[in-house]
């Protein structure tokens, strides 16, 4: 069973065996509307907490999603490059962005659970 | 043009109750989007009818004997050849052909017209045009209206159902249907549409018929600024400004020839020196490669890195189903075909100068 958490940035994080998949959630991509492109990071590239780890672009504006912590990417989802609006229908699920392995799990302690996160968005 | 959002438009409640999403806009809290999105209002529009609230534009009413000459001076407009129904694109422009804002003016009557101004500049335009007016007999007066647009082949068809026909009207024609009321077959989109400026309670009235009707949707500031991307229409603030003369915004079309060379509007001299020397570079459409929507602010170089150009425009266009932008390139290469590169990030993005508009205008023409 993997577990989930949130960050105050609005991304998710599912994490299993030490690889947390990462995308943002059904409130961000509300709030962000229609995407239409993703630009995804290549696998291999280190990351820190807080580094731009992918810019999600809407019709409108450019927005920035950070790392929610130190690692690795191993994948980007590829499948977002022909149907950047998977965000938008599927944000917790087939609209994933990237999988990083996790440098540190330690940093994971303090994420939000889903409770907390739906209380955090009020 | 963006600033802190001081004022709520008269119809605020109607767009809160449909759900809309509020930003900002030239002083103005807007609705940016209601619950379908941009990407659905902004195709229902080039489909069916959407419904725009712009009640943050500004009307003047300018009126008396000398009504024609205050408008030829104060624009490069021969307002005294307009036919009465008559619309014009037309500009304020500084003594250096500056645009200072961009209008639509319509003739109402022999000694009657009506000035449609941008948010952003309703205040210096009022200044500006009681200034220029203080030479002439006639007064400038500011409306109080709700400003509403309807836009999109079916526009017609559904202001015919709510008892508004607009028959007698073809592109670029204006006239004033009701007491208080003013309409003209324009837009903002590229699409056949009107523009109405009423009285708040004739407006809620004219809101409700309108929205009875499954045609028509509230359409929001995000689309309606895709819509007027691909039609390759300029935002005052951002593609134009007092920087920017007509002939390097690629806008000398709006200055009737015979004005170019004998005209005593305000900026006259300065627009002649342009016409006579050439722009030094020029506003075209830019068609990034790919997916990336290359946004306003963005650099354009050339393939050695040399600086040729900025973005002034950018996104991405729902009906063309690519990017579009628009921007500013050097005079030699600011022509159809031409590969750039947008600075995007510190990535270089191919971009190619592609021809105005992106979706073909779809204007009743009379």
């Amino acid at each position: 069973m993997a577990d989930v958490y949130f960050t105050e940035d609005h991304e998710w994080l599912r994490v299993e065996g030490g690889v947390a998949t990462v995308g943002i959630t059904d409130y961000a991509q509300e709030q962000l509307g229609d995407l239409v492109f993703v630009e995804l990071p290549e696998a291999g590239r280190k990351v820190a907490k807080g580094d731009v780890a992918v810019v999600v672009e809407s019709v409108k504006a450019a927005s920035d999603v950070y790392a929610p912590a130190d690692g690795e990417i191993v994948e980007a989802n590829g499948a977002l490059g022909a149907d950047p609006a998977l965000v938008n229908s599927a944000a917790m699920g087939e609209g994933w962005l990237w999988k990083m392995k996790l440098a540190d799990e330690s940093q994971l302690v303090g994420l939000m659970d889903e409770a907390a996160y739906k209380t955090h968005i009020g | 043009m963006n600033g802190e959002a001081t004022r709520k438009l008269p119809l605020a409640d109607l767009h809160e109750h449909a759900g809309a999403r509020f930003g900002p806009f030239a002083g103005w809290s807007m609705p940016l989007t209601y619950p379908p999105g941009v990407m659905k209002e902004h195709l229902h529009t080039r489909e069916h009818a959407g419904l725009f609230d712009i009640s943050h534009m500004k009307l003047f009413e300018v009126a008396g004997r000398d009504a024609a000459l205050l408008l030829s001076r104060a624009c490069p407009l021969d307002a005294g050849a307009l036919e009465s129904g008559q619309s014009r694109l037309t500009f304020f422009l500084n003594l250096s052909a500056g645009i200072l804002d961009d209008l639509i003016v319509t003739r109402l009557g022999p000694d009657r017209f009506m000035v449609v101004a941008n948010a952003g500049n309703a205040a210096s335009d009022e200044a500006h045009l009681r200034a220029v007016a203080a030479e002439f007999d006639c007064t400038v007066d500011p409306l109080d209206r709700v400003f509403l647009a309807i836009q999109g082949p079916e526009a017609w068809a559904v202001l015919s159902r709510a008892g508004i026909e607009t028959g007698a009207l073809t592109f670029m024609q204006g006239m004033e249907p009701r007491p208080g009321w003013f309409m003209s077959r324009s837009g903002y989109t590229g699409e056949d549409g009107f523009e109405i400026g009423l009285p708040e309670t004739d407006a809620r009235e004219l809101v409700g018929k309108l929205l009875a009707d499954d045609r028509t949707m509230w359409v929001g500031l995000a689309a309606r600024d895709s819509l007027r991307l691909e039609a390759g229409l300029c935002l005052h603030g951002q593609d134009i400004g007092p920087e920017t003369d007509p002939v390097t915004a690629a806008l000398l079309w709006a200055v009737p020839k015979g004005l170019r060379e004998g005209g005593s509007f305000i900026g006259a001299d300065a627009l002649r020196g342009v016409i006579a020397r050439g722009a030094s570079e020029k506003r075209v459409g830019l068609k990034p490669e790919g997916r990336q929507p290359v946004r306003a602010g963005a650099a354009l170089v050339d393939e050695e890195g040399n600086a040729v150009g900025r973005v002034t425009s950018g996104g991405f266009g729902p009906s063309v189903g690519h990017p579009v932008a628009m921007g500013y390139l050097a005079q030699g290469i600011a022509r159809p075909g031409t590969k750039v590169f947008a600075d995007v990030r510190g990535a270089k993005i191919p971009v190619h100068v592609h021809a105005l508009p992106f979706m073909p205008h779809r204007y009743r023409k009379g």
